[in-house]
C-alpha cells in the first residue's frame, strides 16, 4: 500500500493498462497538449486535470492521440475501434460535454450488443471529469451520471477514492462493454491508501464504508464524502449511519441498499445531480417499491435545486448538497414519528 | 489603400480597442489577488478583430461569442461595468452573477452571449440570420470563432445549413493559433481554413487580424455581401492572444519569446496609431485623452464590481423559467 492521490491513482492505470494490452489507446483534447506549439514541448498538459501525463512519450503518438474538439468523433472513434476490436479510453474535458457525444454513446455504443443478439462487443471507456462546486459555471459543472445511468447497455461507474479509481479503472478497461466513468474534478488532489499490483474491484459491488443501525445513506461520487463528513458529526449527537457507496450506479448493487434499509428503516440518498430523474429518485422508487415493508420514515433524497449551477460563489456553495444538508435530512429522518 | 473612415469613427475604435486591452490587462492583474472565481479566457491581441466587425453593426444585427468573449462583448456596446460585475460575481452584473465570464450577454445590445460549449455559436448564429433574412431589414447574425471550433461537426453544420437555407450568416475565424494547449497547424486539418469555407460555398476574405483596417474593410465587403440577399460569408483572420488559454495556463506550449515578440510586433493599437497618427486624422493628445478615460471606467468598474452586493440567494431558483405553474 502506498498513499497516492486519486490522479496518480488512475494515471497508473492507464500506463499499466496499456503496458498490458497494446489493444488499449487513449484518446481526447490535450490529453498529451503541445501539438503544433511553437515551443517543441510535445507533453504540454498531460490532461487538463493530469490523468493522461506520461502516456504519450511512453506510448507514442499512434495510441496516445491527441484530437481536435470534436467530441462526438471521439467518442465514436473509440467506439468504432472497440467494435473492432481495440480498447479504447476516450476523455470527455468536461462531463457537460457528454451531450455533444450522446449519440454515439446512447444510440451507438449501448445498443450494439443488444441488436445484434449479443455478437457484437464493444469494450470503450469514456472517462468524464463532473461536478460543481469550482465556479466553473453552468456549462463546466454538471454531473450527467443520472443521465448515463439511466441507459440500458451503458454501465456507469463513480470511484470516490484513489483505491476505487485504480480498482474500477482496471475493471472498466478490461470490461467488454461501455462504461462511463465520472470523476469528480475536486477529488483528483484527493489522498488515500492504495493497493499495489493489480488490483480490481467488480462492479456492482457497493462499499459499505460505515456501519450504524440508525440510518442508511446511500451516496456516490463525491457526496460519499461529504456524508463521512456529516457521519462524524452525527455520531457525536448519538446517531449512527450505515455508509452506501454506491461506487457503481449501473451495474446497482441493490442488495446492499435494501440489506441497509432493512436494519435502519430509515434512508438518507445524497446525490449530486438536480432532483428531476436523479438517482436519488430512482433509488427511492426502487426502496418503495421493494423494502416499503422496513420503512419507519418517509426516504429523505438531498439533491441539488432544480437550477442550471450558479456562478456567483455564494449560490454555488448554497448549490451543492453539502454535510449540513445531509445531517438535517438525517435528523429529519431521526425525528420522523 | 483602406476605407476612410471619420475621425469620429476612428477615435470610437481606438477607444473599443483600448477598452478591451485594458480591460483585459487589468483582470489579468485582478485574477492573481484570488477574488474572481473559475475559468476566465483573455482576449487582449484580438481586439482589432472585435472591433472592426462591431464597428459596421447596429444592436439589431445580432452576434454569437464565445468562450473568449469580453472583447465581444464590448465591442457590441455591453456595459462595461456590468461586465466587470458578472466576472466578480455579483449581483449587478449582466447576468446578476449567475453566468460569469463565460456567459456574459445583452440581449438589448444583439449580443446573444459568450458560450461554455465550443461550437455552439455557430448553429445559433444561423438562427440569428435566419431571423433577420425572415424580417428582411437587411440584418445579419455574427458568428465568431475560435481556429479549433471550426473542428467541431456542429460548425460543419451550421455553414452548410445557412447556405442551403441562404441565411446572411458571417463566420468569424479568428486563429490565434491556438486551442488550448494544441497548435492549429495540429488540430486542423488540411490546414487552410478559407478553403473550408469556400467549401462550403461562403464567400470568404483573409486579412490580417491584428489590422483594425484591413478587418474593417473586409468585413464592409462582407456585409454588403451578405445584407444584400447572397447568403453566408466568412472572414478568417489570423491573429494571436497576449495571455494564456485560460488565466494560470503555463503556456510551455508556446515559444518563450512567442508572447513578447507578438506583443511588440502584432499589436493591434500599436498598428492603428502607425497608421492613423502621421495623417494628423488622430492626434497623440486625442488619443491620451481616451486613454486617461478608458483607465478611469476599468478603475471605476473594478471598483463597483469589489463592493457590489453578492447576488442574492432568492435567485438560485429563479429564471430557470418564465412560468412554471
Ligand atoms: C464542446 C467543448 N469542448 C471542449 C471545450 C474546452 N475548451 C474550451 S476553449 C477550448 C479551445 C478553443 O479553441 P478555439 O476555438 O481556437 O478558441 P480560442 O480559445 O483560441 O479563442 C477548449 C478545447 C469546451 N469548452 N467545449
Amino acid at each position: 500500500m502506498a498513499i497516492k492521490t486519486y490522479r496518480e491513482a488512475l494515471n497508473e492505470v492507464m500506463h499499466s493498462e496499456m503496458e498490458r494490452d497494446s489493444n488499449v489507446f487513449v484518446c481526447g483534447e490535450d490529453i498529451s497538449g503541445g501539438a503544433g506549439g511553437t515551443s517543441g514541448e510535445r507533453e504540454a498538459s498531460g490532461g487538463i486535470f493530469g490523468v493522461t501525463a506520461g502516456l504519450l512519450p511512453r506510448f507514442g503518438e499512434d495510441r496516445v492521440i491527441d484530437t481536435p474538439i470534436s467530441e462526438n468523433t471521439i467518442v465514436g472513434m473509440a467506439v468504432g475501434a472497440s467494435l473492432a476490436g481495440k480498447r479504447g479510453v476516450a476523455e470527455i474535458m468536461f462531463a457537460d460535454f457528454v451531450t455533444l457525444a450522446l449519440d454515439q454513446m446512447m444510440n451507438q455504443a449501448a445498443k450494439f450488443r443488444y441488436m445484434s443478439g449479443g455478437k457484437a462487443k464493444c469494450p470503450v471507456v469514456i472517462r468524464v471529469p463532473y461536478g460543481a462546486g469550482m465556479n466553473m459555471g453552468a456549462q463546466h459543472s454538471q454531473t450527467m451520471y443520472n443521465i448515463v445511468t439511466s441507459v440500458p447497455g451503458l454501465k456507469c461507474v463513480m470511484p470516490t477514492s484513489p483505491a476505487d479509481a485504480k480498482g474500477l479503472l482496471t475493471a472498466a478497461i478490461r470490461d467488454d462493454d461501455p462504461v462511463v466513468f465520472f470523476e469528480h474534478k475536486a477529488m483528483y488532489g484527493s489522498k488515500g491508501e492504495v493497493p499495489d499490483g493489480e488490483y480490481i474491484i467488480p462492479f456492482g459491488q457497493a462499499a459499505v464504508l460505515n456501519e450504524g443501525d440508525d440510518v442508511s445513506i446511500i451516496a456516490m461520487g463525491r457526496m460519499v464524502l461529504f456524508a463521512k463528513e456529516s457521519i462524524k458529526k452525527l455520531k457525536a449527537e448519538g446517531i449512527n449511519c450505515d455508509l452506501i457507496d454506491l461506487r457503481t450506479t449501473s451495474p446497482l448493487d441493490e442488495n446492499a441498499i435494501l440489506d441497509s434499509v432493512e436494519k435502519t428503516g430509515r434512508v438518507v440518498i445524497v446525490d449530486e445531480s438536480t432532483p428531476r430523474c436523479s438517482l436519488a429518485s430512482d433509488i427511492a422508487g426502487f426502496i418503495v417499491s421493494h423494502g416499503f415493508s422496513s420503512l419507519k420514515a418517509p426516504v429523505q433524497q438531498v439533491t441539488s435545486p432544480h437550477a442550471p449551477v450558479p456562478f456567483a460563489r455564494e449560490l454555488e456553495r448554497a448549490y451543492v448538497p453539502s454535510p449540513e444538508n445531509i445531517s438535517t435530512a438525517v435528523r429529519r429522518v431521526m425525528n420522523y414519528k | 489603400m483602406s476605407l476612410q473612415q471619420s475621425r469620429d469613427q476612428l477615435l470610437g475604435a481606438y477607444r473599443q480597442m483600448k477598452t478591451i486591452r485594458e480591460f483585459e490587462e487589468r483582470l489579468h492583474k485582478e485574477i492573481m489577488t484570488g477574488e474572481i472565481a473559475g475559468f476566465t479566457h483573455l482576449y487582449s491581441g484580438q481586439e482589432a478583430v472585435a472591433v472592426g466587425v462591431c464597428q459596421h453593426l447596429d444592436t439589431e444585427d445580432l452576434i454569437v461569442s464565445t468562450h473568449r468573449g469580453h472583447g465581444h462583448c464590448i465591442a457590441k456596446g455591453c456595459n462595461v461595468k456590468g461586465m466587470m460585475a458578472e466576472i466578480y460575481g455579483r449581483s449587478t452584473g449582466l447576468g446578476k452573477g449567475k453566468g460569469g465570464s463565460m456567459h456574459i450577454a445583452d440581449f438589448d445590445k444583439g449580443m446573444l452571449g459568450a458560450n461554455g460549449i465550443v461550437g455552439a455559436g455557430g448553429p445559433l448564429a444561423v438562427g440569428a440570420a435566419l431571423s433577420a433574412k425572415l424580417d428582411g431589414k437587411g440584418k445579419v447574425g455574427i458568428c465568431f470563432s475560435g481556429e479549433g471550433s471550426i473542428n467541431q461537426g456542429a460548425v460543419f453544420e451550421a455553414m452548410n445549413m445557412a447556405k442551403v437555407i441562404n441565411a446572411p450568416a458571417i463566420f468569424i475565424i479568428e486563429i490565434n493559433g491556438y486551442s488550448e494547449h494544441t497548435g492549429a497547424s495540429y488540430s486542423v486539418g488540411g490546414v487552410d481554413i478559407a478553403k473550408r469555407t469556400e467549401g462550403f460555398g461562403l464567400k470568404t476574405i483573409e486579412a490580417d487580424g491584428c489590422d483594425y483596417h484591413a478587418v474593417y474593410d473586409a468585413m464592409a465587403e462582407l456585409l454588403d455581401y451578405s445584407r444584400s440577399g447572397n447568403g453566408p460569408s466568412a472572414a478568417v483572420f489570423n491573429t494571436t492572444r497576449f495571455f494564456g488559454h485560460y488565466e494560470g495556463d503555463p503556456q510551455n506550449y508556446r515559444e518563450k519569446n512567442e508572447v513578447k515578440d507578438h506583443r511588440s510586433t502584432r499589436d493591434c493599437l500599436k498598428k492603428f496609431c502607425k497608421d492613423n497618427l502621421p495623417s494628423g486624422i488622430v492626434t497623440q493628445s486625442e488619443l491620451d485623452e481616451i486613454d486617461a478615460s478608458v483607465m478611469g471606467l476599468i478603475d471605476e468598474a473594478v471598483t463597483e464590481a469589489r463592493n457590489a452586493p453578492p447576488t442574492p440567494m432568492e435567485e438560485m431558483e429563479a429564471d430557470v423559467y418564465i412560468s412554471y405553474e
